[in-house]
């Protein structure tokens, strides 16, 4: 069967407006599921009043725990966990650091007495719920937990089932920072990466990197530059870049005030009249997408 | 003293922070543990003296020797190896490998499993006038940053006074920057995102019974949202740097906050005072 078509929205930095565009884009694009996959610091509900109508807990990694009653205190686990893992505690037993484990179970090998078992744990829970503007699946992590790759590819999934079922033509996935595991989740399949970058040094420097994720991943890629107003200069640098690389560059959002002081109240700049500017270009990104994906 | 800088939230200004407090404390070194993203030689422009690979082990199957018995694939929870014993083939998916050296381990047959290195990413060391500097490179196509974090880390002097920048988020690569630290700085915004993150940042910290306090930066008047917060949750916060055009331009241009305000060297150094302070009550 074939996949619903997927836009996911990233940035490799963090904080150039990812949420804030996919939130009004959400408002204006019709027919689609919405998926927050920054699942380390979700924050698009914030934006989006919605109902929760299911609540699925997630099972990440396995954690190894040791009996202190079998164990012998011989020390080989320290030794052997490559994660830095294990340590003797305060009262002479070795203990597992939770966050530091990576599941692996080489301890559970080389313990000599079998002293040592792996436990799933639940480390994060998923949601989908109801908004104004169609079906949103997200969840969160227990902070500190790993996996968000497997917990972002588990929600672009249930999003794919959603949007078959009802029949709903596209997917739009708000995506984590970074160029790691979850950005890499996030991209798996997608049809589309919109890259929002700002005209700063960071931003430039990042979005280099991020393209050449998607090059690796073969995801087609468009540009926004977001609070383009700040630097003209490396907005130019910008549209260099893409020329030279033939990207696209779909959308060039002014930097104004009112982006902010609309966040500060949980609305997006589209549900107001105080940021004209900013809204009609986030229209005119909206109809791009509408119009192609 | 180790102090990180985190922020559960992108783009709140952990680098600025992080470069600023680094360029106000005589002799300090900064370390960009952002490995996915590092922007901090943007700012501080260091000269480099120094680079070098930062490899992790995996696995190369020697199938002359292998007896596809598959305790490997077996074995091995992140499904990184498949053992087709029909054909007598042996597969190694290199993305899937956490270097945990399992497959290595249960090998019944000496010398059929041989862990070699693979390059994750690459350390920078260098310095700028009398701050040092040193930034940890993800390789693109990486998964995960924790590694090579934790292979930096091993780099850092003790007796230093040290500035970790910590990647944005609340998962493994953000824990990794922030163990071992004496002090962690948490770099928000007053916004509701950066509120909902700065908790579960705090959750973090608390966890990991780390001393920490909060920097907020794009201060605007009378804008008390994170002031409530750290009111009601007992948590000092150290300063408040205020929003600016004129900050975020410069910004723009790769030129850190600590030069952009006045009297930012002092301000930057109070804030290094008051943790020292704290630590030494």
């Amino acid at each position: 069967m074939n996949r619903v078509k997927e836009v996911v929205i990233l940035s490799g930095k963090g904080g150039t407006g990812k949420t804030t565009l996919t939130a009004s884009l959400s408002k204006i694009i019709p027919d689609k599921v919405i998926v927050d996959a920054d699942v380390d610091a979700a924050d698009l509900f914030i934006l989006l009043e919605h109902t929760r109508k299911k609540s699925t807990k997630f099972r990440g990694k396995s954690v190894a725990s040791i009996d202190k009653n079998k164990c012998i205190k011989c020390g080989e686990c320290e030794r052997q966990c490559r994660f830095d893992a294990i340590h003797k505690d305060s009262d002479g037993n070795f203990s597992v650091n939770f966050y530091k484990c990576d599941g692996c179970a080489l301890c559970t090998y080389v313990c000599p007495v079998h002293a040592i078992q792996m436990n799933e744990e639940i480390v994060g829970d998923w949601y989908v719920s109801e908004t104004a503007f169609g079906t949103m699946v997200h969840g969160h992590l227990i902070p500190g937990a790993e996996n968000s790759g497997n917990l972002v590819t588990l929600l672009k999934h249930e999003a794919q089932l959603i949007a078959k079922e009802k029949g709903i033509k596209r997917i739009i996935v708000d995506g984590p920072p970074g160029i790691g595991c979850p950005v890499i989740s996030s991209l798996s399949g997608a049809t589309l990466a919109l890259i929002v970058t700002e005209p700063t040094l960071s931003g430039i420097h990042d979005l280099d990197r991020i393209l050449s994720i998607c090059k690796q991943f073969r995801v087609e890629a468009k540009i926004v530059i977001n609070k383009a107003s700040i630097n003209k200069e490396n907005v130019e640098k910008i549209k260099q870049f893409a020329l030279k690389n033939s990207i696209e560059i779909i959308g060039e959002i002014p930097f104004d005030r009112c982006v902010v002081e609309n966040l500060s109240q949980k609305l997006t700049p589209i549900d107001t009249d105080n940021c004209k500017t900013v809204r009609k270009e986030i229209e005119k990104i909206s109809q791009y997408i509408s119009a192609r994906f | 003293m180790w102090i990180t800088v985190a922020s559960g939230k992108g783009g709140t200004g952990k680098t600025t922070v992080a470069v600023s407090l680094a360029l106000s404390v005589k002799n300090a070194m900064y370390v960009d543990a952002d490995v996915e993203e590092p922007d901090g030689a943007l700012f501080i422009k260091p000269v480099i003296k120094e680079t070098f690979p930062y490899t992790e082990p995996i696995p190369k199957i020697h199938t002359d020797k292998c007896i596809f018995c598959g305790k490997c694939a077996d074995a091995c929870v992140y499904k990184a190896i498949a053992i087709l014993k029909p054909i007598r083939k042996a597969m190694f998916f290199p993305e899937l490998c956490h270097s945990c050296g399992l497959c290595a381990y249960v090998c019944p047959v000496k010398g059929a499993i041989e862990e070699v290195p693979k390059e994750k990413g690459k350390i920078r060391k260098g310095g700028k006038d009398s701050h040092k500097f040193m930034e940890g490179i993800l390789n693109i196509g990486e998964a995960s940053a924790t590694p090579l974090i934790r292979g930096m880390k091993k780099y850092i002097p003790k007796d230093m006074d040290v500035i970790i920048d910590a990647p944005p988020g609340t998962s493994c690569p953000v824990v990794e920057s922030v163990e071992d630290s004496d002090f962690v700085l948490l770099v928000t915004e007053p916004t509701p995102f950066g509120l909902n993150d700065l908790e579960l940042a705090v959750q973090i910290v608390r966890k990991m019974k780390l001393p920490f306090g909060i920097v907020v930066n794009k201060h605007e008047k009378n804008n008390n949202l994170v002031r409530t917060y750290a009111n009601k949750e007992g948590i000092d916060i150290l300063a408040e740097i205020p929003f600016s055009k004129e900050i975020a331009e410069a910004y723009s241009r790769g030129i850190p906050v600590v030069n952009v305000i006045p009297n930012g060297k002092e301000l930057f150094a109070n804030i290094f005072r008051k943790i020292k302070e704290r630590l030494n009550e």
